[in-house]
Order: structure tokens, then sequence, then C-alpha cells
């Protein structure tokens, strides 16, 4: 799975739990840009992707996760591993 | 909704979980329950969720959110707060994280046990508080296992044995819900083994978010709550029909004959249908209704059961449909022969073709989807369709009720005047006020009515202990029986003093015995009960629902009067005199426990 690819599955995710077909995500998309991405649905979107991309995200990751680009940068090589 | 029946994805659920409760908010037929959700860690998402399981049962949740692990707070000292919010129901939602103290290795033995009084006390605590500060039905988990097992598997059994320790406190838990009305268990710990302990610990959700299990668990243990709280609300399942070839055993009996079909110990398969037999026996006899709709010649449907493995036998049905007409009208007809509404019926059929006809033709009737024999029992047993909270005497012996109604049936067929009919079965009532014996069967009655029900009101056991000691309230309870057999109490009624009139709050009667003129006897006893009390003044409601309709004129023919009606509700009003004449005829009437 290349970057793209995984970023455009990231923003699938993103609309599905905000409810919003049409939500704008990029790169560097945070919790100050949509106002319903508060701590539980920081919970959700984490572990939409975790369900999605069969990957786990551990301890130390989740704080690293501010922007739709870190996430997507985080997950990549974890699913390349997986591959 | 499909997507949240047994098996279902619990990541999707999770992901979509705005979208789907958007959804389920179409639905213009919710009832709305007031639910007090308190917290033994983060309780955000499991809010939502059990919000989608409940509106997929017709039930709209208020919720009453406790603060971050203040359960013991708010109930104990706090309670003021949640009485003013007046829920419906209480769920207290603790984990095995929350017990504070596990034995020491180096403790003296029996002193674990004084351990387990010393945790259970704040538990108890709670719950007195409760019972006595609320009085609502409240909901409690068992404690599931802990993750880790220092000892290894003496944990289990040793003095000081940390699974060992769960077990004693669990058992507290259980004593209290078996010894106290009103009060259920979520069996947590039952959930996590099904789940398996160690998908169901997820360590990173707990210390990032103290989600005290796995974000993924959470639908099947909310699926597990609203179980619990659509049965207490009487939205169980009644009836289930059971396709019969390749689902009551393997192979067509049509083609292959009763010498061939699998069934018994001779074949893997075989011993798979007989299982599945022996389930569906065990739901049978939680007073749940059985019958067939089958596409086969009658005869040699019924010719199966001669198959000496059989568990069931043909009497256990209560309605054999076995013909060549859709599944569809078949069950239908099923539903009107038992006089229960088709939102009550849950299907069993291997055929994915039959399993969509009666989708689509009846959508209100529960098809889950199978797949495998083996699997069968798995999905209908973790459906939760026939989850019980209360399990009366009266549930026991309720496919003898069916069974005696289609007797009558037959009987009635050879009479041309309907009163006739009803004077040659030898109707007697006993009608008495409620009480601790009836108690059981009034509540459940009172919950799972919906036909014969003039104001929808839905009260848990601990409202209607209110009532018995009510002295401005009216319980009324009556039996009926005729010479084909007994049908155990079937009708309640509560009336109370509003001004100078004695107003119905709530009448139900079981659809078993609609059109016998029993409602004239109940009627009869609640205008004596008035005169006694002096009251000449008798009002009644009806509230309209899509259910209830058989009802809608009951008043006027009563004699009642209209003073008030809109399309969404009627009130009728009737003045009583000291020479009231009795309406009921027919009915012998024994009367019982005066209050």
């Amino acid at each position: 799975m290349d970057r793209n690819e995984i970023f455009n599955e990231v923003i699938a995710i993103f609309r599905d739990v905000f409810d919003d077909d049409s939500l704008e995500v990029v790169e560097s998309t945070s919790s100050k840009d949509i106002e319903d991405w508060d701590s539980l649905e920081h919970i959700n979107l984490i572990l939409a992707m975790e369900n999605k991309f069969q990957v786990k995200f551990v301890l130390d990751e989740v704080a690293l996760l501010n922007n739709v680009g870190e996430m997507v940068d985080l997950i990549k090589p974890k699913v390349n591993e997986n591959e | 909704m499909k997507l949240l029946a047994y098996p279902f994805d619990s990541g999707y659920i999770l992901k979509k979980k705005k979208s789907i409760k958007r959804e389920l908010l179409e639905n213009d037929n919710l009832i709305t329950k007031k639910i007090a959700l308190l917290s033994g860690s983060t309780i955000g998402v499991t809010k939502d969720i059990l919000e989608i399981f409940l509106l997929n049962e017709g039930i709209k949740p208020i919720f009453f959110e406790g603060d971050y692990n203040r359960f013991y707070e708010e109930a104990v000292f706090d309670y003021k707060e949640i009485a003013e919010f007046n829920p419906d129901i209480i769920y207290i939602h603790t984990t095995v994280k929350n017990v504070i103290d596990f034995p020491k290795v180096g403790l003296k033995k029996g002193e674990s046990e004084k351990l387990v009084n010393e945790e259970m006390k704040r538990y108890i605590q709670v719950w007195e508080s409760l019972k006595n500060n609320i009085g609502c039905s409240v909901i409690l988990n068992t404690f599931e296992y802990s993750p880790y097992r220092v000892m290894g598997n003496m944990e289990a059994y040793h003095d000081n044995g940390s699974i060992r320790y769960i077990n004693s406190l669990n058992q507290v838990i259980i004593e209290y819900a078996r010894e106290n009305s009103g009060f259920y268990i979520n069996d947590l710990n039952y959930q996590a083994a099904s789940y398996g302990l160690y998908n169901w610990f997820d360590h990173s959700v707990y210390y990032l978010y103290k989600y005290p299990f796995a974000m993924n668990a959470i639908p099947m243990v909310c699926h597990n709550i609203s179980n619990i709280i659509k049965s207490l609300f009487g939205k169980n399942k009644k009836a289930l029909v059971v396709d019969l070839d390749n689902t009551l055993w393997g192979g067509v009996i049509g083609d292959d004959g009763v010498e061939n079909i699998e069934l018994g110990v001779e074949t893997p398969k075989g011993m798979v249908f007989s299982e599945i037999q022996r389930y569906i026996k065990k739901i049978m006899e939680l007073g749940v209704s059985l019958s067939v709709c089958s596409k086969n010649e009658l005869s040699n449907a019924k010719k199966g059961f001669d198959h000496p493995a059989n568990e069931l036998n043909v009497e256990d049905f209560t309605v054999f449909k076995a013909n060549w007409d859709n599944k569809n009208l078949n069950i239908k007809d099923i539903a009107s022969e038992i006089n229960i509404m088709d939102d009550s019926i849950v299907f069993i059929d291997d055929n994915p073709a039959e399993r969509q006809l009666v989708r689509e033709g009846l959508p209100n009737v529960m098809v889950p989807e199978l797949d495998e024999p083996e699997r069968y029992i798995d999905i209908i047993d973790k459906s939760g369709f026939f989850e019980i909270t209360n399990l009366s005497e009266d549930d026991k012996k309720r496919n003898e009720y069916y069974r005696n109604e289609r007797r009558r049936i037959e009987t009635q067929k050879g009479f041309n005047d309907y009163t006739s009919y009803l004077e040659s079965l030898n109707m007697s009532s006993e009608i008495c006020a409620f009480n601790n014996q009836n108690i059981e069967r009034v509540v459940q009655l009172i919950n799972k009515t919906n036909q014969f029900n003039l104001t929808t009101l839905r009260r848990t056991k601990s409202d209607i202990e209110k009532y018995i000691k009510d002295l401005n309230a009216i319980t009324i309870c009556a039996t009926l029986d005729d010479k084909f057999g007994s049908n155990g109490i079937v009708s309640c009624m509560i009336a109370s003093i509003n001004d100078d009139a004695m107003e119905i709050n709530l009448w139900v009667m079981s659809c078993r015995v609609f059109k016998r003129e029993l409602e004239n006897a109940i009627f009869d006893r609640l205008v004596l009960e008035c005169i006694s009390r002096g009251i000449y003044k008798i009002i009644g409601k009806y509230y309209v629902t899509k259910k209830n309709n058989y009802v809608s004129k009951l008043y006027e023919t009563l004699g009642f009067s209209i003073i008030e009606e809109d399309e969404d509700h009627s009130i009728w009003e009737l003045n009583i005199s000291d020479d009231y004449a009795k309406k009921n005829k027919i009915i012998e009437v024994n009367i019982n426990g005066q209050k």
C-alpha cells in the first residue's frame, strides 16, 4: 500500500467517524480544524484505523498522532510490515 | 437493523455510530426511557453504542452520565441528583479495574474472606442507597477475571488466589441480585470469557483513556445490556417459527424419507441437529411458543417426527404449517392464530431465499442470518431474542395455554351463536388485588402487553410494589379458567383516586383471552371498589399506539361518554350509582384478597 492509498483510506475513516461525506481532510488537518474532534472521537479515529489497517498503535505512538499526515506516517511502515 | 444483528461487525458499528444513530432516529415509533449510567471508568463510547442498540429495540434513551469513576459517591452521597433525574433504569459500569484490594499471598487462612466483605461493603452501600433512595431497576456487572496470574493456575484455588477471590466477589453480587427484586445482572465475567480475556484487555486504551476493556468489545457488552433493558420493557420475542428440512434435521423428508434424514448420534451432522432440537426445546420450556413453517406435504412433514432421535415432537408446536404457500403468508397466519404481533416472532430457516422472502414480506419478523448448522445455536443464543429477566410460573405453562386455545377454536366451530359458545366454556375467574404471590406475572403482563393496553404505561416491579402499598390506588388482577384448562393471570388494572374521580391508569389483558367478556367482570370489580370508597365517577384514557386499536372503543362499549379526543388520545367518563347492574353474566367470579 503506498502512502497515497493509505491517505485516501484515512480520509474515508474521518468522513465515516464524523458522519460528513464532504469533510475536507488534508495532511495538516488537526483537532483544531474539526469541531467535533475531541478526545472521545480521537479514540474512535485511532480504533477505526487500527481495525481498517489491522495494525496496533503502541502507547508512545498515540501521543504523536496530532494531525492527519502524522497518522499516515505512523500507519505506513506498520502496513508494509504486514504485507 | 441488519448490521446490529448478531454476529455484528464491531469495528464498523464503532466507526459508523453517528450515521447509524441518525438512521435509527427516523423511526417514529420509539418509546423514551431515562437511563442513568454510573461510571467505574470511562463511559463515553459505551453510552453512544448502548444508545444505538436501544434505538434498534425501539427505545430512545435519555441518559444521565455519571462523572468518571464516581459511581460510589454519586450513589451513596449525591443520590439526590440521580433521584431528580428520575431514571427508569440505572446501569453501574464497573469492571475488575474497580477492585481496590486483592489478597496478598502471605495472608493467613480466612483473611481473604474478610477482604471480600471489606471490598463488597461499598458496593452493598451503593445498591442499598439506590434501592432505598431511587427504587428503579438497577443493572449490575459481575467482575471479569484479571489479566495476570502471578501464581499461575493456583490463583483459581489458593486461599489468596485472585481468581478464587473474584469468584467470591461475584458470589456477593449474585446473591444480592437474587434476593432483591429490581436488581439484574449483566454478566460481564461471561462476556469477557466469551470474547476471550487475551483480546478483552487492551492495555493501551486503559492507560491512555481509562477504557477498562477493548473498544471492539463495547458493542458486545452494550448488546447484552440492551437485551436486559428491552426484556424489562416487554420487548422480548414470544414465538419461534422453524423450518424443518435442514433446520431441525439434515436432509429433505419428502425426498429422503424418515429413515434417511440425518438426526441422532450416528453421524456428525445428525448430532448437530439433535443438539439444535435440544436447544429449541429449552427455548420452548421458557414459555416461547413454537410453530412449524415448512414447504412440504403436511403428512410428510409430520412423518419426520417419527424418527426415533427427535427431541421435539408434533405436539410441541402450537401451529404446524406444512404446505406450498409462501412462508411470509404462513407466518402471518401463525401470528393471527396465536394472536400475537408479527414483531414478536423469530423465524429460523436454512434457506437464504426463504429468509429473504419473509424479511421482505414481513419486515417486523426477526430472521437471523444462518450459515452452517453447527453455528445455528450460537447465532440464536447470542442474538438475545428471549433474554429472561423475569421467569414466572406462567411462562412455563404458556405452551399448554396455547394448545388449549387451539382446542377452543375447534369447539367454537360447532356453535352458530357466540354467546352459547362462551356459555359452553364454563368459565370462571379469580379476581384479586396485586400481592407478593402474583407480582412477577403482573409486572410481566403490564410490560409485554401491546394490543389490549389502554395507556401503554410500562412499570417495573419496584413501581408495582409502590402501588400495592398506596391506599389511593386500586389494583386488580384476574385469572380465567374454563373447561379446557387454566389461563393463569391474564388481566391487570391499576386505578387511582384523582380529585373526586377514580382514574384508570393502566389496563392490560393478554391476547389469549380476547372476546371472552372478562373485561366486564373486571370492570364490575372496579365499580364495586369505587362504590365502597364513595367514588361515583370513573375516568378512562386511551392513548393511541400502532398496536392497540383493539381497545380504541372499549370505554364506549362499557358505557362511557367521551369528554376529550384528538389524534393521539381520548378521555372518557362514566358516572355510576349504588344500583349499578353487573355487566358480567357469563363468567363465574370468585373474589379474593380484598385490599
